[in-house]
C-alpha cells in the first residue's frame, strides 16, 4: 500500500492558517460567518446609497410633478412616483442618508453615555450607582417610543433633535447591561491580579473591565440600529421627527399606508422592502461582530 | 527605591493580629445587621525565601487571609509589614513600590487571565505599570519568562483560552514573577489542576524560589502538597489560627485535635498502614456566629467545660511550635 502522501502546506490553508494579508484574512473571515458577509453587503449598500446619493439618484428626490402623480413603476420611474409626482427610487436612494444618519448617529451616542454610566456605576457603586440606578428605572418605566416622543416634542422637529431623542431612551438599556457585566467582572480574579500589579482603578475599568463588556454591547447596538430606525420612521409620521421634504423611508411607509396601499401599493412596498433589508442587515453583521470580537468563539 | 530596602533580617512579610470583618448589609439604606468575621486575628510573617503553608477547610478565611496580606482587601485591624515596613495604611500610590515585592498566583486559571488580552500582553502588562524598561526591553524580558515558565515564545501571541489550565498557570506565575517579587502569595495555585500537572507546577515554583530567594505564602487544603513545598505550616479554623510549627513538628507531633483529625483525613498511599481515623463530625459552624470560646468546641471530641467559655490563646510548646488548645 502506498504511503498517503500529506500535503501539509494545503491541509494548513484548508484549516485557516497563514492568513497572512488584510484581503485572505477578510475573505477567511467571509468564509467563516457567511450570514455576517450578507449582512455587511447590505449594510455596505446602505452605506454606499447615503453617501452617493447625489450621484446614483436618477432624479432630484424633493422635485415634484403634479404630471406624474402616483405614476406606476414603468421606464420614467423605475419605483413608481407618489402623490406628489416624486420619484420613488430617488427618495429610497436619499432616505438612506436619513436613515443612517439617525441609526448610526442615535446608537452611538446612546451607547457613549450608557457605557459611562453603566462602567461608573458598576465600578464605583456606591451612592452614584444608587442615584443613577433610580433614575435609570423611571426612565426604564417609560416605553421607548413615548421617551422619544416626549423628547422630540420637547425638541422640535429636526435631524440633530431626531437623533438626540432617540438616543436618550437608548441609554438606559446600554447602562443597566454594562453595570452589570461590570458587576461580575470587577469581582473576577484577573481585576485582582491588576489591582495586585498596583494598576491605576481608571486603567482597569478603561482596559479590564470595558473590553469584556463589549460583545453584548455590539449586539445591542446592532439591534438599535434596526429599531432607531423604525423609530425615526414613527416620530416623522408623528410630524416629529424629520421634517418635509426631507425624505425619510419611515414617513414615506407611513404617510401612505392608509391612503394608497390599494390603489398605489409600490408606495409602501419599496419603502418597506427598504428599512427591511437595513434592520436585517444590520443584525446580520452584529451577530457576526460579537463572533468574531469575542477570541473565545475563535478556533 | 532606596526607601523599600531595609534591613534583611526583617520577615519579607509579617501580619499581626489581622482582622477582616465584612459587614452583612441589608434593605434599601444598607444598614449593616451583622458581620461575617472572615479573619480574626491571625499573625504570622514569612522569612526570605521561605514558605508558610497556610491549610483549613473551605470557608476557614485563608484565602482572605492571603487577599487582605496583599491589601486586595482592606483590613477591618491589624498591621501588614513587607520587609519591615508597616503598608497598613498606606494609600493606593504610596502602596504602589510595595506591590513589586509581593505578587499573587490564583486558584482558578480560567478566570485569572483577561480573556481580550494575549498571553504576551498579560505577562507584560505589570512591566508597563511599573515604567519597567523601553518596549523592546519589555518585549525581550517577556520572551525571558515565558522560556522560564516553560511556555514557548511563539505562544505570547496567543489569547488564554487556547491554553490548557496548567499553561494557563504557568502565565499567571509568569505575570507574577514579571516584577521579581520577594513574596508571591499562591492561593492554591494547584487546587485546580491534574495532578500530575500539579506537580510540575509545585516543582516550576520550588525551582523559581531557590533561583529568585523568594518566600511563598502558599494557601491550600490539600496537605501532601503543603507537606511537599512548605517549610512552615499554619493551620486555620474559623478565621483564626490554630496551630503552627515547622513541617516536620506539625505532621508528625500534631497537638491540636482539629490538626490531628485533618492528618487522619488525608490518605496515606500505602494499604497496609491502618491508621486510627478521626472523622470530624457536622459543619464547619458560620463565622457570622462564631462559637463562643474554643471556636472548635463544637466539633471536637475532647472538649471539656471550659472550651466553651474561655478563648484558648497561642501557646509555645517549644521550637516555635504553638497551639491554641486548652488540653495541650
Amino acid at each position: 500500500m502506498a504511503k498517503p502522501v500529506i500535503d501539509h502546506a494545503a491541509e494548513l490553508a484548508k484549516a485557516g492558517a497563514g492568513v497572512d494579508s488584510r484581503l485572505s484574512k477578510a475573505w477567511f473571515l467571509a468564509k467563516s460567518y457567511p450570514l455576517g458577509a450578507i449582512g455587511l453587503l447590505l449594510f455596505l449598500a446602505l452605506v454606499f446609497c447615503g453617501v452617493f446619493a447625489e450621484w446614483i439618484a436618477p432624479m432630484d428626490p424633493v422635485k415634484t410633478n403634479a404630471a406624474t402623480s402616483l405614476a406606476a413603476p414603468g421606464a420614467l420611474h423605475a419605483l413608481g412616483a407618489d402623490m406628489m409626482g416624486r420619484d420613488m427610487l430617488s427618495r429610497i436612494i436619499h432616505g438612506a442618508r436619513i436613515s443612517l444618519a439617525v441609526g448610526i448617529g442615535s446608537t452611538i451616542l446612546g451607547c457613549f453615555f450608557g457605557v459611562v454610566i453603566g462602567l461608573a456605576s458598576g465600578y464605583l457603586l456606591g451612592w452614584f450607582d444608587l442615584i443613577t440606578q433610580r433614575i435609570i428605572d423611571v426612565m426604564q418605566a417609560l416605553p421607548l417610543l413615548v421617551m422619544a416622543l416626549v423628547m422630540a416634542a420637547a425638541l422640535g422637529p429636526s435631524l440633530e433633535n431626531t437623533i438626540i431623542a432617540i438616543s436618550i431612551p437608548l441609554v438606559p438599556h446600554v447602562a443597566r447591561v454594562i453595570r452589570s457585566n461590570t458587576l461580575s467582572l470587577r469581582e473576577m480574579p484577573f481585576v485582582e491580579a491588576a489591582k495586585a500589579i498596583g494598576m491605576s482603578e481608571t486603567r482597569i475599568a478603561l482596559k479590564h473591565v470595558l473590553p469584556n463588556t463589549l460583545a453584548p454591547l455590539i449586539v445591542l447596538a446592532t439591534a438599535q440600529l434596526g429599531s432607531a430606525i423604525l423609530t425615526e420612521a414613527s416620530l416623522s409620521f408623528l410630524g416629529l421627527g424629520i421634517p418635509e421634504p426631507h425624505p425619510s423611508w419611515g414617513r414615506m411607509l407611513s404617510e401612505s399606508a392608509a391612503e394608497y396601499v390599494r390603489t398605489a401599493p409600490w408606495l409602501v412596498i419599496f419603502p418597506g422592502i427598504a428599512i427591511s433589508f437595513a434592520v436585517f442587515g444590520a443584525n446580520l453583521l452584529g451577530d457576526a461582530v460579537r463572533d468574531i470580537l469575542d477570541p473565545r468563539q475563535r478556533s | 527605591m532606596a526607601e523599600v530596602e531595609t534591613a534583611s533580617e526583617a520577615p519579607v512579610l509579617e501580619v499581626e493580629d489581622l482582622k477582616k470583618h465584612f459587614p452583612i448589609q441589608s434593605g434599601m439604606l444598607k444598614r449593616t445587621i451583622g458581620h461575617v468575621y472572615a479573619v480574626d486575628g491571625v499573625s504570622f510573617s514569612v522569612g526570605r525565601g521561605k514558605t508558610l503553608g497556610l491549610v483549613g477547610e473551605s470557608g476557614c478565611g485563608k484565602s482572605t487571609v492571603g487577599r487582605t496580606a496583599m491589601r486586595l482587601l482592606e483590613p477591618t485591624d491589624g498591621k501588614i509589614k513587607v520587609s519591615g515596613t508597616d503598608v497598613t495604611n498606606l494609600s493606593k500610590t504610596e502602596l504602589r513600590p510595595y506591590r513589586r515585592q509581593m505578587q499573587i498566583i490564583f486558584q482558578d486559571p480560567f478566570s485569572s487571565l483577561n480573556p481580550r488580552m494575549t498571553a504576551g500582553e498579560i505577562v507584560k502588562e505589570p512591566l508597563y505599570i511599573h515604567n519597567i524598561g523601553d518596549d523592546a526591553e519589555r518585549e525581550e524580558m517577556t520572551k525571558a519568562l515565558f522560556d522560564r515558565v516553560g511556555l514557548r515564545q511563539s505562544q505570547m501571541q496567543n489569547y488564554p483560552h487556547q491554553f490548557s489550565g496548567g499553561q494557563r498557570q504557568r502565565i499567571g506565575i509568569a505575570r507574577a514573577l514579571a516584577l521579581n517579587p520577594s513574596l508571591i502569595v499562591g492561593d492554591e495555585p494547584v487546587s485546580a489542576l491534574d495532578v500530575s500537572i500539579q506537580a510540575q507546577v509545585i516543582n516550576l515554583m520550588m525551582d523559581l524560589q531557590e533561583e529568585r530567594d523568594m518566600a511563598y505564602l502558599f494557601i491550600a487544603h490539600d496537605l501532601a502538597v503543603v507537606e511537599h513545598i512548605s517549610d512552615e505550616v499554619a493551620v486555620m479554623y474559623l478565621g483564626r489560627i490554630v496551630e503552627k510549627a515547622d513541617k516536620k513538628t506539625l505532621f508528625t507531633n500534631p497537638l491540636h485535635p482539629y490538626t490531628e483529625a485533618l492528618l487522619s483525613a488525608a490518605p496515606i498511599p500505602d494499604p497496609t498502614i491502618r491508621r486510627e481515623k478521626k472523622i470530624l463530625q457536622g459543619d464547619v459552624p458560620s463565622p457570622i456566629n462564631p462559637p463562643k470560646g474554643c471556636h472548635f468546641h463544637t466539633r471536637c471530641p475532647y472538649a471539656e467545660e471550659r472550651c466553651k467559655v474561655e478563648e484558648p490563646v497561642l501557646q509555645n510548646k517549644g521550637n516555635g511550635h504553638i497551639v491554641a488548645c486548652h488540653l495541650r
